[in-house]
Formats: structure tokens, C-alpha cells, sequence
């Protein structure tokens, strides 16, 4: 990963893969995905209870742009977990599966584990804005679905 | 616009070792499911798999291939 710092949006989007443990770029937005891979994917992911942070990158075609810049990956969604690109929907669907996925996203399989904790609040955190950081508005917002 | 025997081609000609089968997803031209099975996967994660096919076609999807759904497999 580069780390030129010319590109606010590109270290937005690079910021957010580190600080959230899991996140996954979509079209759309979990309860609303705009397509049918992005459905699958946040299906999947739904499924093992592990939270998660969502970012939709229709509203600004620069986020997929810079995205695919960065994790070389030319699709959308994209999974990523620990700073890591695990797949867009075929491997996410695959992982299910195959029980793998719940292993990545550090979630017990079906049989044991409580209920997942609910995290903080449940509403949707804009992306933190660093104190003096430029004033543009920034164009991608994140969505924590914890728990 | 690729067909899937093109497709196909590409993919067995640019991996060591693969066959390819690919299908025509939607019926529209542009949604292609692959299933590839190389032993160049061999020892590599599912990402990396991946990337060795989506590399093939790089610039193309998104583009032409609107959608190229992977599986891959070793023999």
C-alpha cells in the first residue's frame, strides 16, 4: 500500500480498513444493497453476527475509484477484516460456506457463542473528522453495524 | 464484447495448467460464473487465487465483463 498522502480520499478510505476490524465496501446499504453481489455478501456476513462496518461507495464514484487503487481488486463489495482484502462476493459466499468466514470474522460458528453484543448504540457513525482536517465534506460515510 | 469460449480461452492460455469452464451468467453477454482449476492455486489463499484469474482480464472488468464470477479449484 502506497503512502502518499496527496489523496484525502484515498487515506479516508485507507484510515477506515484500519480501524474497523471488519468493513465491507458495498453498493448500497446493508438494509438497501443495490445489487445483487452486495446483497449476497452482507447476507453472508449478517449471518455469522459478526459486526461490521459498511460503507457504500454509489454516492461518490471516487470511493470505488480509490478503492480499487488501493486493494487492486477491480469489483465491488469488498470484504476486508484486520486491514485485509479477503474477497468480494464469490469467496465471502464460498467462506460462509464453508464455515471459514465465521473463523475470519472471529465469531464462534452457529452452535456456541451468545448472542452478539449490542455494541454501541446502533446508529449509523459518520466517518470522525480529525480535528483540523480539510473542510471539504467528506464524501463517504461508514455505517458500524455492531452487533 | 467476450464470449465465454473466449473467456475460456484467455484463461487456460494465461494460467499454467488450467481448465476453464465459463458460462454466460445472465444471458446478456456481460455476467460471466468461471470455474477454474489449476495447480497453480496450489499453496495460494483464495484471494490469491482470484487475483491469478482476474488478472487475466485486467482493465476488462467493470469495463466489458461487467461481472466475472470466480471459483477456483486444484486438481
Amino acid at each position: 500500500m502506497s503512502e502518499q498522502t496527496k489523496n484525502p480520499l484515498r487515506d479516508a478510505i485507507s484510515e477506515a480498513i484500519q480501524e474497523n476490524r471488519v468493513i465491507l465496501f458495498m453498493k448500497g446499504t446493508p438494509e438497501m444493497p443495490a445489487c445483487g453481489f452486495s446483497a449476497r455478501t452482507v447476507a453472508a456476513i449478517q449471518a455469522t453476527g459478526a459486526p461490521f462496518a459498511a460503507v457504500d461507495i454509489l454516492p461518490d464514484p471516487r470511493i470505488r475509484q480509490e478503492l480499487s487503487a488501493l486493494s487492486n481488486w477491480p469489483t465491488i463489495p469488498q470484504l476486508f477484516v484486520d486491514g485485509e482484502l479477503i474477497g468480494g462476493a464469490d469467496i465471502v459466499t464460498e467462506m460462509y460456506e464453508s464455515g471459514e468466514l465465521h473463523e475470519a470474522l472471529g465469531v464462534a460458528a452457529p452452535t456456541t457463542g451468545g448472542p452478539a453484543s449490542p455494541a454501541t448504540g446502533g446508529a449509523p457513525a459518520a466517518v470522525e473528522t480529525p480535528a483540523g482536517a480539510d473542510p471539504a465534506p467528506r464524501p463517504m460515510g461508514i455505517e458500524n453495524r455492531l452487533g | 464484447m467476450p464470449s465465454p469460449d473466449e473467456i475460456k480461452q484467455r484463461i487456460e492460455a494465461a494460467i499454467p495448467d488450467a481448465r476453464a469452464e465459463v458460462e454466460d451468467w445472465t444471458g446478456g453477454g456481460d455476467h460471466f460464473r468461471a470455474t477454474v482449476v489449476s495447480s497453480a492455486f496450489a499453496g495460494l489463499s483464495r484471494i490469491q487465487q482470484h487475483r491469478l484469474v482476474m488478472d487475466v482480464f485486467e482493465g476488462e472488468i467493470g469495463g466489458p465483463i461487467h461481472a466475472l464470477s470466480v471459483k477456483t479449484q486444484t486438481p
